[in-house]
């Protein structure tokens, strides 16, 4: 114990190309797609909360409240354990997807709530049709209220990815962890791994909050 | 387009005959939970004319061009547009509401300008204008365009077309959404205290392109105001309400003059003293 110096910078250099493969080959992937999954299905549940008959949105609400109350986890190895023939890959992204669309729903909700009435009443004046109020009114404005809660979502997403390890898909934290196991040296991996999300994190709420200036209505 | 104002006879429904009123109501009651706000209420309005509510806040003269334009609907009675029911109608002694497609074909004719002029802030005021001429009207773009431009130019605001709705005033807003409305070629058009969100010294500006079009179209208007200059100069017909009912009808010039009704008197002279 008192040979070993506190921080070992040729172990850090080995590891760091094992981290940043499993970064980009999964962490990254599947928070992207996870996003897109996350945020279009988001946009549905709000949209058919809001405006389907009864049955239909009773019952997605019911399903969005119950993926909302359980663990991503507990989803992540229900899904694994019941869909044997998938790839614990293609969960991973799915399970974020639709995990974190129920939260979306949400931020989808407020925006669409905060877009005044006066602008529902407009498009009845001008007989616009349903779909084209909220394609062409209701849509472009309450995404613009919506853009940074859901880039935090997606943030949030991201550093969750390595709940991934509870269905074997090595991401970035269980590649330092293989590595630390093999060279009996742990401290330079999950160092490195804090420090990989740091760095992707922080660009990404910078973009966000340059989406949200650019998504203004006054430029 | 033109054959649109003049398809009376067509709808033989409602009984009408060749000079059916272009807004026909029939014992409207409209109520909001156990809040009576029109009662009973009957009035029509003819082909050109300009029919301007006057009376208190409350007394129900909103929500009449609001049930016009589908905003709301009756809680009883009917109301016909050119002789035709507009969301309900009487069919075997019962009321019945009607399909949305054809609720949809009626609308059409109907235009309004809104106190909070209700624009699309996510859209240029060009596409502001063009948006339900090309979508719902089916328009080609460069025809709407076209179009769009004359009424920019008509409401002074030829150069404003690529702005957004955030970057102009409250006043030229207004304007921008009278546009709007008139590109549709509505046959009806309600101005719904259309200068009591802007500062006074705008008030003039937007009452002045209002009484040009009054001049130089033959649109039906329907007028909620508190400006009773404007009143008095564009409208054929004054309507005095209280509680949800007409207390007094008269041309403006007896309206403003010599009402009858004492309700009618206190009121204007409260406002004119304002």
């Amino acid at each position: 114990m008192t040979d070993q110096p506190i921080w070992d910078w040729s172990m850090a250099w080995q590891v760091l190309p094992d981290l940043l493969l499993a970064f980009v080959k999964v962490t990254l992937v599947v928070t992207v797609l996870g996003t897109i999954i996350a945020a279009v299905l988001g946009l549905i549940i709000a949209i058919v909360k809001r405006s389907a008959p009864q049955p239909i949105s009773g019952i997605v609400a019911f399903v969005v409240n119950f993926i909302r109350m359980t663990p991503i986890v507990v989803q992540l190895m229900f899904a694994y354990f019941a869909f044997t023939s998938i790839d614990p890959m293609t969960i991973g992204v799915v399970i974020f997807g639709i995990h974190y669309s129920t939260y979306m729903s949400e931020v989808y909700r407020a925006g669409i709530e905060a877009v005044p009435a006066g602008q529902w009443e407009a498009s009845t004046a001008l007989s616009m049709s349903r779909t084209r109020t909220w394609v062409a009114v209701v849509i472009p404005q309450a995404l613009r209220a919506t853009i940074p809660a859901l880039g935090n979502y997606a943030i949030s997403m991201f550093k969750d990815t390595p709940f991934l390890v509870a269905i074997g898909v090595v991401e970035l934290v269980q590649a330092g962890l293989e590595f630390g196991g093999n060279h009996f040296r742990y401290i330079e991996a999950i160092t490195l791994c804090g420090v990989i999300f740091l760095v992707a994190s922080y660009p990404t709420s910078l973009l966000v909050g340059r989406l949200e200036k650019r998504l203004a209505f006054t430029n | 387009m033109l054959s649109r104002t003049d398809t009376a006879p067509e709808s033989a429904a409602a009984g009408g005959a060749a000079t059916a009123p272009v807004i026909r109501f029939d014992r409207v009651q409209k109520r909001f939970g156990d809040n009576i706000v029109l009662n009973d209420l009957n009035f029509e309005v003819a082909k050109g004319e300009r029919v301007t509510l006057i009376g208190p806040s409350g007394s129900g003269k909103t929500t009449i061009l609001r049930l016009v334009m589908t905003l709301e609907e009756a809680t009883d009675g009917y109301i016909y547009i050119d002789g035709e029911p507009l969301t309900h109608e009487l069919r075997g002694g019962k009321r019945v509401e009607l399909k949305e497609k054809h609720k949809n074909e009626v609308r059409k004719r109907i235009g309004m300008v809104f106190q909070q002029f209700n624009l699309f802030p996510n859209m240029t005021v060009m596409e502001n204008i063009i948006e339900a001429p090309v979508h719902v009207l089916k328009t080609p773009k460069d025809a709407a365009k076209r179009r769009a431009l004359e009424l920019l130019d008509q409401v002074g605001l030829a150069d404003k077309a690529d702005a957004h709705p955030m970057q102009l005033s409250g006043g030229q807003q207004q304007r921008v959404a009278i546009a709007r409305a008139l590109a549709m070629d509505p046959e009806i058009l309600l101005l719904d205290e259309v200068t009591s969100a802007l500062d006074p010294e705008i008030v003039g500006e937007v009452l002045a392109i209002l009484r040009d079009i009054a001049k130089t179209t033959d649109i039906t208007m329907l007028i909620v105001t508190h400006e009773m200059q404007f009143a008095r100069d564009v409208s054929n017909r004054v309507l005095m309400f209280d509680g949800g009912k007409i207390v007094e009808e008269a041309s403006p010039e007896v309206m403003f003059t010599e009402p009858k009704q004492q309700r009618t008197q206190e009121f204007l002279s409260a406002v004119l003293r304002g």
